[in-house]
């Protein structure tokens, strides 16, 4: 397998959103805005990368029947070091994530690289995927956040450009979050069916 | 099996025991630093402070270059609030009207509760500094005069909430 067609699976062609649609939770969750589904989307593709490599590393290491609770906790580590980091290092950003941050664990994205890839490849393909899966995940999330939030809240990453502070609230709340889902990813299968 | 999985578990307990002894110290300060700024920021003008603690409630004299109390900041909780305890820095003047607040800790809703931390700021519409809380507060749909967030009633009456508790503590230990 080519580096450029692990780059271009994670980006588009098995974009763990729109086409693999995995770790639909944080997903909705935490794009209510453009600037946190961004930052949710580097903190998982951060877990994303790091795991994929461990686990890649220790493939020969771990029998298959005990797999799946190895590469827990291996996650489980990476995410709790992300964590604690954070909240020592850049507490603002940990106050508008924190909440979230605990999810990545449960994000079936990364465990779904780490059993379908990372086990099965060598290390430097095991990285490159973490990555790209991880800033493909960024990408869907940031669109997302970025709709919701200049229909719900009238605002770009924050900067307001409709005057007054009332937008759509529904796109803010959870059925938005649905909805723009299923609308942006019916067009993205659409663009990508025609490309 | 269980010799690699047991492996596993215990570098991995290792390798956090190891980033939680080296972050323990920043994220206490950070945390110290946060509540120092939200402190200052909902103060008058003070040259000096005092720690005191209230019915179990950290507080906040502020005292002027003649001694004179110019103020108090207090950590109130409200346990209304519509995703869970709503905690903000309050701050007093002397006579007892709000001089600020900031929120420390909330779990409303993005976009509707959460945008409490703006709402009722000083020009905005639910505006309470300068208000004195001797008749305690209220939305307006509860025949108060604070304008509630639109579509958060329950966050606003939450807010309010806390405000007269930190009032109440105000007048426990704020007058001398």
């Amino acid at each position: 397998m080519k580096a450029v067609d692990i780059i271009k699976n994670g980006l588009v062609k098995e974009n763990p959103t729109w086409v693999l649609i995995l770790g639909m939770c944080p997903t909705l969750a935490t794009t209510s805005s453009a600037v946190n589904g961004m930052c949710m989307g580097l903190a998982t593709a951060f877990v994303l990368m790091m795991s994929n490599i461990v686990i890649s590393l220790l493939k020969s290491l771990i029998p298959d029947k005990v797999r799946i609770p190895a590469f827990i906790v291996v996650i489980a580590t990476f995410v709790t070091i992300v964590q604690m980091v954070m909240q020592a290092y850049l507490p603002d950003l940990y106050d508008t994530l924190g909440l979230f941050i605990p999810l990545i664990v449960v994000n079936c994205i990364v465990l779904g690289r780490a059993e379908a890839f990372a086990s099965k490849n060598n290390v430097w393909h095991s990285l490159l995927d973490g990555l790209f899966m991880g800033l493909g995940f960024t990408w869907a999330l940031t669109l997302i956040g970025l709709v919701r939030e200049m229909l719900g809240a009238g605002a770009i990453f924050g900067h307001n450009f409709i005057g007054g502070n009332d937008g759509m609230l529904l796109f803010i709340l959870a059925p938005g979050g649905f909805l723009v889902l299923g609308f942006l990813m019916a067009l993205v299968r659409r663009i990508q069916n025609k490309a | 099996m269980l010799l690699s999985l047991t492996l596993i578990a215990v570098v991995a307990a290792f390798a956090l025991a190891f980033v939680s002894k080296v972050t323990e110290e920043p994220i206490a300060q950070a945390q110290q630093a946060k509540k120092e700024a939200a402190v200052k920021a909902v103060l008058p003008a003070f040259e000096k402070l005092e720690e005191a603690e209230i019915d179990g409630t950290s507080c906040t004299k502020a005292f002027d270059a003649q001694g004179q109390m110019v103020g108090m900041a207090i950590e109130a909780k409200s346990t209304k609030g519509f995703g869970g305890d709503l905690v903000a820095m309050v701050g007093f003047d002397a006579d007892g009207n709000i001089s600020g607040y900031q929120i420390l800790q909330t779990a409303e809703t993005p976009g509707l509760g959460a945008k409490a931390g703006d709402w009722f700021q000083e020009g905005s519409k639910g505006n309470v500094i300068g208000k004195n809380p001797a008749t305690p507060l209220q939305v307006s749909k509860d025949g108060g005069d604070v304008d509630a967030i639109s579509g958060s009633t329950i966050t606003s009456r939450a807010f309010c909430d806390l405000i007269n508790n930190a009032y109440q503590i105000f007048q426990k230990g704020g007058i001398e």
